[in-house]
């Protein structure tokens, strides 16, 4: 159980947390053919457009309805409506996808009426694209926040109740910290035990690194209207991170399908709870190959257990990724001194470890220095502190701009387990302390009884039992060390 | 609009230097260089954005955005402008503003900020930085500054260039002027030699100044201030002593320059470092202003020997590509960078350019252009993605040559492309940075990945056998 408490600093340093509304643009991106845009000020689209150009090392489609400072005063409804009009025209989306800002926000624009008033006058042009809309304020939230509204808003807008059940078929909401490769493996896994998943939001569509035919100013790849609507006809709906319980919620309200949250699918227990899950939901019995995954599973823990028990870890990550990292180090056997996190969530109380603050990289820093810890696990913003506290940073979540693959790092079920353990027995191993002849001093007492001197009896020589170590000693013991001097 | 920011908006669009505003009409010069964005179709950074390009480089100073997370959080530790020193500007302060500031207000919040920096890091200054709520709601960032300041001892200086009041560029400016009102002339150097200068508008990306400042050294010509890359807070504060000012050709501080020839008799030219005819009549521009200032006539003859020997070496290592580059054709998207100062270079090792944007060019450049490409110069206004991805696609173009915003375009034509913009990781400035282009170029166009990219799948061949 961990005591979850807020930074009382006045000042962010080395800021963890990204906002709201880049979180729902990054989950618009899991849909097809969409074109995410931003209400507010250009930058805000610029900022958000450059970090996951960094991130991903692709093309992004992200807009903004370029307010100023008079527009803001006098409310966005021109801009959005130029703005949804000129998208509609060079790029014809299936979707615009709108998340408002900290400057409209502040403002009080109301948008979900603006858009009333386009549909009523440009219903016609706009025939073809939905428009869909989330209220995510800079001030409010993080990242992990703004991806989960935005999905719970895609359900609210597309999800039907439908007829008939298709027995085969399942819903599946990612939660934001899972990559294009995480999706797929899910996908194959669920695959595996003859039944289908509409993934929503789908960046394994169109944030893998594939190369297109032609060029789109859009997504290309993603959930599409079509899979949406059919979400209702689902059997099940698995949730993965408790941020995306909301999302489950509403899907579940609008359309009957029952859910299931998995707070996190790294780590042997979780994986083989979906394993279990999806058996009986199928009723098929868990593939061959999956077995054997499970195996080579235990076998790297049994081979790591050597590198990862009893280190002192530092995560600095949003509250679902902190939550998988967390569990995962403490199942090896690792201790997590110091876990920082950016937004309040249910699943920080129950941690494995001490204390988790909500705060900044400058509090992962201090707490990491303050209890020794030896290995950092953030984004690529930990880089400055893991070089002044000289310890290996294994750069996880998002922003990764220093290196390459970013959507390919896998942490999910048996396989990604094994290679996230792997990874960080690697990086342990390689930090290793080497031994030197220094490191096994003997203490005064010992070193004085061989050079056959007896020590005052009222003192343990060091202090180290809590006694004043005396004075007399400390003379004999500086004489010693002089004597010993060539 | 804060009374203070829309004066000074005012004030850097009446900039009688530049050249875009003298061929504007009263009425135009008003609206300044704020044209009008287009919602849907826009893309680029805000004032504020432009305001701390301008100024982070300044290394030892603590830069604390006010605002909500946005601002900062989505941004930090994003650039490679290099230090040579302190760190600290590589430290994210942000005020990180909750609901409840902006309910009441965040100054207390600011204020608060600034102290604990100040008590953990003891920087020389604090920058402070306005955003978009934190101005809409009407947090006094002045005020606090001068308060901070006097409560402090320390110069808290405001930069007051909230997002939505314009572009980049505009940003820029007011950095800038920020500089002009809170720091330039407040200190003095220890000493003073008659071959002291300003650089202005260079911001040290890559390392770049340093492939510029053994030239210099070698000539006895100390940079004083370098305003701002790999600059320190006392050396702005002092740059009110140098001999002349250098200002980077793009027009970012245009602004400083000419302000600091009003104030305090700096003389200054616009010179370029990208180039080697550019390189070459920076320096002698260098020495003509400061001989002009009183510094000794030698300075002309060891600048034209050094010249000699530089660009001769130069073009000998650019030549040498010539055989492997001639006749490949380059389609040149600049922002920052001129580009007619980068075609001679290119044109050297045989390159021919096919293609060069001059959206931001002024009249002058274009003229440049036609000069050195001839009448066939094909000048490309705005181009969209979709026609880049087609002349690169349809090999009108061998390679491309741009900012990070178009990289794919490139890519997923399956065409070599390499980053001549603000975030590249190469330093193209001086004799060396144009070797170093060529080079980059050569590299590009002849890896082996160009040819295993493009080559078929197996199952695409129609008379395969698999
Ligand atoms: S536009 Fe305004 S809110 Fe957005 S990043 Fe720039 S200053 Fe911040």
């Amino acid at each position: 159980m961990a005591s979850v408490s807020e930074s009382k600093k006045a000042c962010t340093v080395n800021p963890l947390k990204m906002s709201q509304p880049l979180g729902a643009c990054f989950a618009f991106m899991g849909m097809d053919n969409c074109m995410p845009m931003m209400h507010g000020s250009q930058g805000c689209t610029s900022f958000g457009l450059v970090l996951l150009v960094r991130h991903f090392k692709e093309a992004i489609p992200l807009q903004t309805t370029a307010m100023n400072e008079v527009s803001t005063i006098l409310g966005g409804l021109e801009n959005i409506e130029q703005a949804v009009l000129n998208i509609k025209k060079r790029a014809n989306p299936s979707f615009i996808a709108i998340a408002s800002t900290g400057l409209t926000e502040t403002k009080g624009d109301d948008v979900d009426g603006y858009l009333k008033l386009i549909h009523r006058k440009h219903g016609e042009t706009l025939a073809g694209t939905r428009i869909v809309y989330v209220s995510t304020p800079d001030y409010v939230g993080a990242f992990e926040d703004g991806w989960a509204k935005a999905v719970t808003c895609v359900v609210d807008a597309f999800a039907e109740p439908c007829e008939a059940r298709d027995p085969q078929q399942i819903n599946l909401l990612p939660g934001c910290h899972l990559t294009a490769a995480d999706i797929d493996e899910l996908r194959e896994i669920i695959a595996s035990f003859g039944l289908k998943a509409i993934v929503l939001p789908d960046i394994s569509g169109s944030l893998d690194g594939h190369i297109p035919e032609n060029f789109t100013p859009t997504t290309l790849g993603g959930t599409t209207l079509a899979e949406m609507q059919r979400m209702g006809a689902s059997v099940a709906t698995l949730a993965i991170g408790s941020h995306m319980s909301a999302a489950a919620m509403a899907l579940e309200e609008r359309s009957g399908v029952p859910y299931r949250v998995f707070e996190r699918l790294t780590g042997l227990g979780a994986v083989d709870e979906l394993m279990g899950y999806l058996s009986e939901l199928s009723g098929q019995p868990v593939a061959a190959k999956y077995r054997r995954q499970r195996g080579q599973l235990q076998d790297a823990m049994l081979d790591a257990h050597f590198w990862i028990g009893s280190r002192k870890f530092a995560i600095g990550a949003e509250p679902d990724l902190l939550a998988a990292l967390t569990w995962t180090a403490y199942e090896m056997g690792g201790e997590v001194l110091a876990a920082v996190t950016t937004t309040p969530s249910p699943v920080l109380a129950g941690l494995p470890c001490a204390e988790v603050l909500i705060g900044d990289l400058e509090d992962l820093e201090t707490r990491a220095k303050a209890s020794g810890c030896e290995i950092l696990l953030t984004h690529s913003h930990g880089r400055q502190a893991a070089e002044r506290l000289a310890i290996p940073l294994l750069r996880t979540g998002l922003p990764m701009f220093d290196r390459l693959g970013a959507s390919h790092v896998l942490m999910v079920g048996y396989r990604g387990t094994r290679e996230l353990i792997t990874h960080w027995a690697n990086s342990l191993l390689e930090a290793e302390h080497q031994a030197k002849p220094e490191d096994w001093p003997l203490n005064a007492e010992s070193l004085a009884a061989a050079r056959g001197m007896s020590p005052p009896a009222s003192s343990c020589g060091s202090g180290g039992c809590g006694c004043a170590a005396s004075p007399s000693h400390e003379q004999s013991e500086t004489h010693l060390s002089q004597e010993l001097q060539p | 609009m804060d009374a203070r920011v829309s004066a000074k908006i005012q004030d850097v669009f009446e900039e009688p230097a530049c050249e875009h505003n003298q061929n504007k009409s009263a009425k135009e010069k008003k609206k300044g260089c704020t044209k009008q964005l287009s919602p849907g179709a826009a893309a680029g950074g805000c004032a504020f954005d432009g305001a701390k390009i301008a100024l982070q480089p300044i290394v030892d100073v603590a830069h604390l955005v006010h605002g909500p997370i946005a601002c900062e959080g989505n941004s930090w530790d994003n650039r490679t402008s290099f230090s040579s020193g302190s760190k600290l500007y590589r430290t994210g302060f942000t005020t990180d503003i909750n609901e409840l500031d902006v309910i009441y207000g965040g100054e207390k919040r600011l204020f608060k900020s600034v102290k604990e920096i100040i008590e953990k890091y003891d920087p020389p200054a604090v920058f402070v930085y306005q955003t978009c709520v934190t101005a809409l709601i009407g947090d006094d960032i002045e005020a606090v500054c001068k308060k901070a300041s006097e409560k402090f001892g320390k110069p808290v200086i405001p930069v007051n260039a909230p997002g939505f009041v314009g572009p980049k560029n505009l940003g820029n400016k007011l950095g800038a002027e920020a500089l002009l009102d809170y720091v330039i002339g407040t200190e003095e150097p220890d000493y003073t030699t008659p071959y002291d200068i300003n650089i202005i508008g260079e911001y040290n990306l890559s390392g770049e100044l340093w492939q510029i400042k053994p030239l210099l050294d070698a000539l006895g010509v100390r940079i004083l201030s370098c305003i701002s890359g790999d600059g320190r807070y006392k050396e702005v504060a002092y740059s009110h002593r140098a001999k002349a000012s250098m200002m980077v050709c793009s027009k970012s501080m245009i602004n400083i320059a000419r302000k600091m020839e009003e104030r305090y008799d700096i003389p200054f030219f616009e010179g370029s470092f990208y180039g080697i005819g550019d390189m070459s009549e920076t320096l002698r521009e260098i020495a003509r202003l400061l001989i002009q200032k009183g510094a000794p006539e030698d300075l002309r003859d060891r600048t034209e020997a050094l010249i000699a020997i530089e660009e001769k070496r130069a073009f000998e290592r650019i030549a040498a590509y010539r055989p492997r580059l001639e006749g490949k054709k380059v389609l040149l998207i600049t922002g920052g960078v001129k580009s007619w100062s980068v075609v001679a270079a290119l044109q050297e090792a045989g390159l021919e350019v096919v293609g060069t944007s001059v959206k931001k060019s002024t009249k002058e450049d274009k003229e440049k252009i036609l000069e050195i490409m001839g009448q066939d110069a094909h000048m490309i206004d705005d181009m969209t993605p979709r026609e880049m991805y087609k002349m690169l696609k349809d090999a009108q173009a061998d390679i491309m040559l741009s900012g990070g915003r178009s990289q794919f375009i490139a890519l997923k034509a399956k065409m070599p492309w390499l980053d001549i913009n603000q975030e590249r990781h190469h330093a193209y400035a001086g004799y060396e940075g144009m070797v170093e282009l060529v080079q980059e170029i050569d590299k590009a166009l002849y890896n082996p990945i160009w040819e295993q990219v493009r080559k078929p799948a197996p199952w695409e061949l129609a008379t395969a056998s698999i």
